[in-house]
């Protein structure tokens, strides 16, 4: 990139702040569509990612976590709670046109969905810096050259169409499309999930270095807790709309304190037959509550071995387990339950 | 259930025997050979696993043997035994006989396998009353036993829900029923976990690896995650542009990976153990394109231990040490040295404390 707007972030300056969002859609139903309920998709979630830093957000199907990611870029209704963007409300930037898109980007895990079939490569490229008003007419070509440089594909293949590309390429040049406006932030959902694990650490180590290059912030959203690890410095687990826990990441994958958190690491196949066999597990027995009808309490306690009337009745609330760690139980400082997650850890944290 | 054969009992025949098959696209004239020169059996109760990457074939070895390659697919070479029958020379109504009381097959989308406008119990009582002449109040009985043993809480009230009232899961669960529901010899799951959450698909391999124990059944399980197959395989192949290019038993293909090409899927693999602070070592470059194949191994031009001589011909699939089962496809063999020695440092499997 030949000019950067902005300038590489210091240690401490204001990133992305999220402080109690919530996000609801309305049930409608019957003729009148009149609303019947509620779907509480993302229930009061707070978390900071430090400027030029990585949070990656981790959770299963319905954790609300790709509804967190769209709610920080204003593509999801935001009911409750703030989000703040170096420093200015989300609601400031929304109403300075072309602001928000400048600043926040987004890459989906799907980047054929994603490019449009008919356009080449190129045409996609300077379509944004088009709309955007960022490279006059001559300019734009040279400008598709730089940006197409930038994520590691050779000039030839801003006259390919996405069809013509391999899934790799694809994501690299729905990464190349966000850095057209040269934003401060990027949203990725899931971006390498749908790449064969050989391609994957080719579009992971390209982001990394992007990273570092131009000073991005990110919010890294997976299922994946192995890609989550080389990616982040901080992770938040999602579970049913609400912050289970939120670590650094290695106090993350060595002292986990939210028996979520445990199932979950304890559920990844590790590719080393001996580890399998011996393994210790956390059963996750049910699946997540129903938005639209929480139970009272904990949002895990159907699938927690450790439930008890407390956790039926009373949720529990975020808090310190340790300096800039946090979790949600009720029962993580219990001698047995600190037992039984230290053995399902064994084997998979270093 | 009949009588249930325990692993490794007796040295029997085996279930499946797959012999140099080849599966080809496109005309007679410019064929496009998807599977090459691929062979492996399975003995009853075993479970191999089936490793590689989109597009390296292994979903088209096995529709191949079950008959069900689609448009212009077809065998070119080679045959597929299954109990010592060619799979080819048989009838349609032999095959569909054997598909479902011989081999069954569980897929990776539960949603599209199941008709959306079809209650679960009608859709799995259907072969059962079809092919099997069970009565439907018998057919009932035993899609509630089927529904029980692949733990479907309340089983006998989920007979009446429609495919997506259910979890993808649950959907994955049921599927899995009526693919043992014909007592097949040989269940052949492929990516049967892929399109589920982590805590999910933990819990339907071992659902899987339970059944194939308690039924006897064989396994051959595809899978791109070679984590997948580590927990639940006795022998692992890894195929790449269509053919295999290693095989062995589970735990000598960890701890002694033998091909450039397995140590470096392993080596990309993100691990929950390594320093999180190393780069990722990604496989450079592309798999080839089935419509230019390359001369030599399919696999030097991303290789790293790539020599001249790895261009001259296409190496053959051969132990390199007689009688240990453990097969490569590579000329060059850089690991020999460290095999012979039994275990490898490096970054895989053997490096944990």
């Amino acid at each position: 990139m030949t000019t950067t707007r902005n300038a590489m972030p210091q240690a401490g300056d204001e990133g992305i702040v999220v402080d109690g969002l919530k996000v609801q859609f309305p049930i409608r139903s019957g003729v009148f569509r009149r609303q019947t309920g509620i779907v509480r998709a993302v229930d009061g979630v707070s978390f900071d990612i430090p400027a030029g830093t990585t949070v990656g957000l981790v959770g299963e199907s319905g954790s609300g976590k790709t509804t967190t990611g769209r709610a920080l870029l204003g593509l999801a209704p935001v009911s409750g709670g703030g989000v703040r963007i170096f420093g200015e409300s989300q609601a400031e930037l929304a109403a300075r046109p072309g602001a928000l898109p400048r600043t926040c980007q987004l890459v989906f895990q799907d980047p054929f969905a994603s490019l449009n079939p008919r356009m080449t490569v190129g045409a996609a490229l300077s379509e944004v810096l088009a709309v955007h008003g960022l490279a006059g007419r001559e300019e734009r070509a040279r400008r598709v050259q730089t940006l197409l440089d930038g994520v590691g594909l050779r000039p030839e293949m801003a006259d390919r169409h996405p069809v013509e590309l391999s899934g790799g390429q694809r994501q690299r040049v729905a990464i190349a499309r966000a850095l057209a406006v040269e934003p401060r932030f990027i949203v990725l959902d899931e971006v390498v999930s749908a790449l064969d694990v050989s391609i994957q650490g080719q579009i992971l180590n390209l982001l990394i270095d992007l990273q570092r290059e131009r000073g991005l912030t990110y919010l890294f959203i997976t299922h994946d807790l192995g890609v989550v690890r080389y990616v982040s410095q901080r992770i938040v687990v999602m579970y049913g709309g609400k912050v289970m826990e939120t670590a650094p990441r290695d106090r993350l994958f060595s002292v986990p304190h939210h028996p979520y958190t445990h199932a979950l690491l304890s559920a990844v196949p590790l590719p080393d037959p001996k580890a399998e066999r011996a393994r210790a597990r956390l059963d996750v027995r049910s699946e997540p509550p129903d938005p639209a009808a929480p139970p009272p309490g904990c949002r895990f306690q159907r699938s927690c071995p450790f439930a008890t009337d407390l956790c039926r009745s009373e949720e529990p609330p975020l808090r310190p387990v340790a300096a800039d760690h946090l979790a949600a139980c009720h029962h993580m400082e219990r001698p047995e339950v600190r037992q039984a997650l230290t053995t399902a850890t064994q084997g998979v944290s270093a | 259930m009949n009588a249930i054969p325990t692993r490794r009992s007796e040295p029997s025949r085996p279930v499946l025997e797959v012999e140099n098959l080849r599966v080809s696209y496109g005309s007679a004239q410019r064929p496009i050979h998807v599977v090459n020169d691929v062979s492996f059996s399975v003995r009853p109760g075993e479970a191999l696993g089936i490793v590689g990457e989109s597009g390296c074939g292994k979903s088209q070895t096995m529709l191949a043997v079950l008959r069900l390659l689609s448009g212009s697919g077809r065998i070119t070479a080679g045959r597929a035994r299954f109990e010592g029958q060619d799979l080819a020379a048989l009838s349609a109504r032999q095959m569909r006989r054997i598909r479902g009381h011989g081999l069954a097959l569980i897929s990776q989308d539960a949603l599209s396998a199941l008709n959306p406008s079809m209650r679960i119990g009608a859709q799995m009582a259907e072969p059962l009353v079809r092919y099997d002449g069970m009565s439907r109040g018998d057919a009932r009985k035993r899609c509630i036993e089927l529904l029980e043993m692949v733990g479907i809480p309340g089983a006998a009230t989920r007979l009446a829900a429609y495919p997506h009232e259910l979890s993808g899961g649950m959907r994955q669960r049921v599927l899995i029923a009526m693919a043992i529901s014909g007592n097949p010899k040989l269940l052949i799951a492929d990516e049967p976990t892929t399109a589920l959450d982590v805590t999910i698909q933990a819990q339907i391999l071992r659902l899987i690896d339970r059944l194939r124990r308690e039924l006897g059944m064989a396994l051959v399980l595809i899978t791109h995650d070679l984590g997948v197959v580590a927990g639940v395989s006795d022998t692992i192949a890894v195929m790449y542009a269509g053919r295999v290019v290693e095989t062995a038993e589970t735990d000598r293909l960890f701890e002694t990976p033998r091909h450039p090409y397995t140590r470096a899927l392993l080596d990309s693999i993100p691990k929950l153990d390594a320093p999180a602070d190393r780069r990722l070592q990604p496989i450079a470059g592309l798999p080839p394109d089935p419509l230019r194949p390359l001369s030599g191994c399919p696999f030097h031009p991303r290789c790293s231990h790539a020599e001249p001589r790895c261009t001259d011909g296409l190496p053959a699939l051969e132990a390199k040490e007689p009688g240990s089962g453990h097969l490569i496809r590579c000329v060059i063999d850089p690991w020999r040295a460290a095999a012979a020695g039994g275990r490898t440092s490096g970054l895989t499997g053997a490096s944990r404390p």
